[in-house]
């Protein structure tokens, strides 16, 4: 008997310990289709041709920053393989693509897509194959809709946050001011013109004198400007594209209105809208930006600027560094190496959602310091801080502290 | 170059006679294409399903401009735009009014029509390179008219509409994608033999004895503004009809999607695919859809260029397109058979 109660100890503790390791075993290592213990399969989707082709160079440098995580070893031991395919920009296309890439090359999860049209075609293909559609590349609000697309989560600050940090400045600095805004008349324009009247709040009616809106297809701006001159108003919010944004400085200084101008970041850049209608023209606009300016002078000797040009000589050297896009591309890329790093070996799709959505004050080179990336499982829009900047001379200087306007879809 | 290929160069180019019976395959051809057309579905990945069936949906757009020009020899850099006109009026009607989505695709193969047919009566004044031109203003316009603002309403502006993708009818046991293959393959067999017998019909023969030689047609009693019009009116409505089954199969419309860059690859689609051979039209859908692909992974950066590079070598070595391909394959077989 005792021999027998021996032997069945021995063999019932033996189990349980096979039990113990092998459960271990599995709860230590995930995968879903796409990952391996060796390799991670990211998809993406660029127009590396067509009419949006000047983005190209986003997934070029995405490309270029994987090569440099693999050659430091990986993340995790696992190689990351970046298959990145061409859209042209065009939605019916996208839709093949990432077909490709989920039915065919297999892919965990398609990182970074960019456009607004693009991504709305592969939106609910995403969610009913149950994919993440990580980090897009769109400043649209929609993106930010956990609860109607748990797989699809955003990226850089969207539209609405900015006009809402616009109103609180408002706010606060000229709280009797007459507002005169212009907008274009499409998704984009709206966008911004929803965000600010939702910072206002409930003084938007009041405060607001002037919505003028114009068409893409329009010539020049010229009489809407001047209609928002004799309405009175103060403060200018000039949502317009570059062409459009060039336009309005020139027209204000012509007709001689010196209000107190905003303008969207969307058109910031000083080579193709500020230089055009000359630095004279420009002087104390306010805008606003998360990303450092690889052009401006105060981050010569930054840690961070100097890891990106250090990276860029190594993996990147024919990159153009004052294309802001390589410094975006920087940016999200070590965005995907966090939330990858923080799945430690669970690399199942459902974890990644769960990592993407719950990353706190994070802090990335490329970033203005203090912003930081913030996710929650209700808040799918990782980037929402800002810094107002202000046209001084030939460039524009930070002020204020970092401001947060986080929005839902 | 050997001289076959500097003579095929020096031939009469684009738009010339092709006669009645070479604008088809042979029955017993056709009907292994059509078997394997019909298994295939069964052996392959859903992706791939899908990207047959995007196949097709161009075939039929690339087949509907190769009746006008190669049927009636008339040019059109605006099939886009009718394109564009049966997608959103199909996309429109399901989303909007909750149309069943089969019933969407002769309503948007009509509103084409009708609009191809009103395009078609001032073009009648242009001929050749001046009609590819107002054609093409209309490809350019058409995005632009789809995001105006009083229409956005219905067609969701920008942001496009994205449409349910219909599940097989009758408790079918196949997938969605499986499903709209066999109903675009049923569509496009109808398109494809009602065209044939189109071009077969006295209204097939004015087309291309206009295009032989219009003042000749005239004189023999072929009303030819009519006919010019007529045959305007059939490629738009085919068009749409190909939009509309894009819209259900893409499951999204957006004005992106229906840019003059589609217009010129269905343009492209149809010489690669040999002008007035209707079987090549999806030969040369086949070659718009999966070339840039095989250019795409030969270099990322300069895709374009090796997609240049690819056209100019398919132009340059059989500039008769797939039609050409097909004639020397069937000379060779009737080679081999006469041996045996």
């Amino acid at each position: 008997m005792p021999a027998i109660n021996l032997r069945l100890g021995a063999f019932s503790a033996a189990l349980a310990l096979l039990a113990a390791t092998s459960s271990g075993a599995i709860a230590q290592k995930k995968y879903d289709t796409g990952a391996s213990d060796t390799e991670i399969k990211i998809g993406n989707i660029m127009p590396y041709s067509g009419p949006a082709s000047a983005y190209g160079v986003i997934g070029k440098t995405e490309e270029a920053y994987f090569k440099k995580i693999n050659a430091e070893g990986g993340i995790n031991g696992r190689k990351i393989n970046f298959v990145s395919y061409d859209d042209a920009y065009s939605p019916p296309k996208t839709v093949e693509q990432v077909r490709k890439l989920v039915e065919s090359d297999e892919v965990l999860l398609v990182f970074n897509p960019l456009g607004t049209p693009p991504n709305s075609a592969i939106q609910k293909y995403m969610n009913q194959k149950k994919v993440p559609q990580l980090f897009v590349a769109t400043g649209a609000t929609k993106w930010n809709d956990p609860k109607e697309f748990p797989w699809t989560i955003g990226w850089q600050p969207n539209y609405q946050s900015e006009t809402i940090i616009y109103a609180k400045y408002i706010l606060k600095h000229k709280p009797d001011a007459k507002i005169g805004v212009l907008y274009q008349n499409d998704d984009y324009g709206k966008d911004y013109l929803k965000g600010l009247k939702d910072g206002l709040g409930a003084k938007a009616a009041s405060m607001i004198v002037m919505e003028e809106s114009f068409e893409v297809s329009q010539p020049t701006i010229d009489s809407h400007i001047v209609k928002l001159k004799a309405s009175g108003a103060d403060v200018f919010i000039n949502i317009t594209t570059p062409k459009f944004a060039a336009q309005a400085i020139k027209k204000n200084m012509e007709i001689g209105w010196k209000p107190l101008h905003f303008l969207n970041n969307v058109s910031a850049s000083i080579g193709s809208v500020i230089k055009p209608a000359g630095f004279e023209n420009a002087q104390d606009i306010i805008s606003s930006n998360y990303l450092k300016d690889p052009t401006d002078k105060q981050w010569q000797n930054d840690a961070g600027m100097k890891a990106w040009n250090e990276f860029l000589d190594k993996y990147y050297p024919e990159a153009n560094r004052a294309d802001a896009s390589v410094m975006y591309a920087y940016t999200v890329a070590q965005g995907l190496v966090h939330v990858l790093k923080a799945c430690g070996d669970n690399l199942t799709r459902e974890n990644i959602m769960k990592q993407a959505a719950s990353i706190k004050d994070l802090e990335l080179g490329g970033l203005l310091p203090g912003v930081k990336v913030n996710t929650s499982a209700t808040d799918f829009a990782p980037i929402s801080q800002l810094q107002l900047m202000k046209f001084k001379g030939e460039g524009w200087e930070l002020f204020g502290e970092i401001l947060t306007g986080d929005v839902g879809g | 170059m050997s001289a076959a290929a500097e003579d095929a160069v020096t031939e009469a180019p684009a738009v010339e006679a092709v006669p009645k019976r070479a604008m088809t395959l042979g029955t017993g051809t056709s009907l292994v294409i059509l078997a394997a057309l019909l298994v295939t579905p069964i052996f392959v990945k859903n992706f791939v399903v899908f990207q047959m069936t995007m196949v097709m949906i161009y075939g039929i757009a690339v087949l509907a401009l190769n009746i006008l020009t190669g049927g009636s020899g008339q040019f059109s850099l605006g099939q886009s735009a009718f394109y564009a006109l049966g997608a959103y009026t199909s996309a429109v009607l399901m989303e909007v009014a909750n149309v069943n989505y089969a019933l969407t695709l002769p309503i948007a193969g009509l509103v084409s029509f009708g609009a191809g047919y009103l395009f078609g009566k001032p073009a009648l004044r242009l001929s050749g390179i001046y009609l590819a031109l107002a054609t093409f203003a209309l490809a350019v316009a058409m995005p632009q008219l789809l995001k105006l603002h009083f229409l956005e309403a219905w067609t969701g502006g920008v942001q496009g509409l994205t449409v349910m993708k219909p599940d097989a009818p009758f408790g079918l046991p196949i997938g969605q994608d499986k499903w709209l293959y066999y109903f675009t393959l049923a569509i496009s067999l109808a398109i494809y033999i009602g065209s044939i017998n189109l071009l077969r019909s006295r209204s097939g023969r004015a087309f291309m004895s206009i295009r032989d030689n219009e003042i000749a047609a005239s004189a023999m009693g072929v009303d030819v503004a009519q006919y010019k019009t007529l045959a305007f009116g059939v490629s738009a409505g085919i068009t749409g009809i190909a939009g509309g089954l894009s819209a259900i199969v893409v499951a999204f419309v957006a004005p992106d999607s229906y840019t003059i860059n589609l217009a010129i690859a269905l343009f492209l689609g149809m010489v690669v695919g040999g002008v007035g051979w209707l079987p090549g039209s999806f030969v040369g859908a086949a070659f718009i859809i999966f070339v840039p692909n095989i250019a795409e992974s030969i270099s990322k950066g300069l895709s374009g260029a090796v997609f240049g590079v690819l056209l100019f070598l398919v132009i340059f070595l059989v500039p008769h397109g797939a039609r050409q391909v097909a004639m020397v394959a069937q000379h060779l077989l009737g080679k081999l058979t006469k041996k045996n």
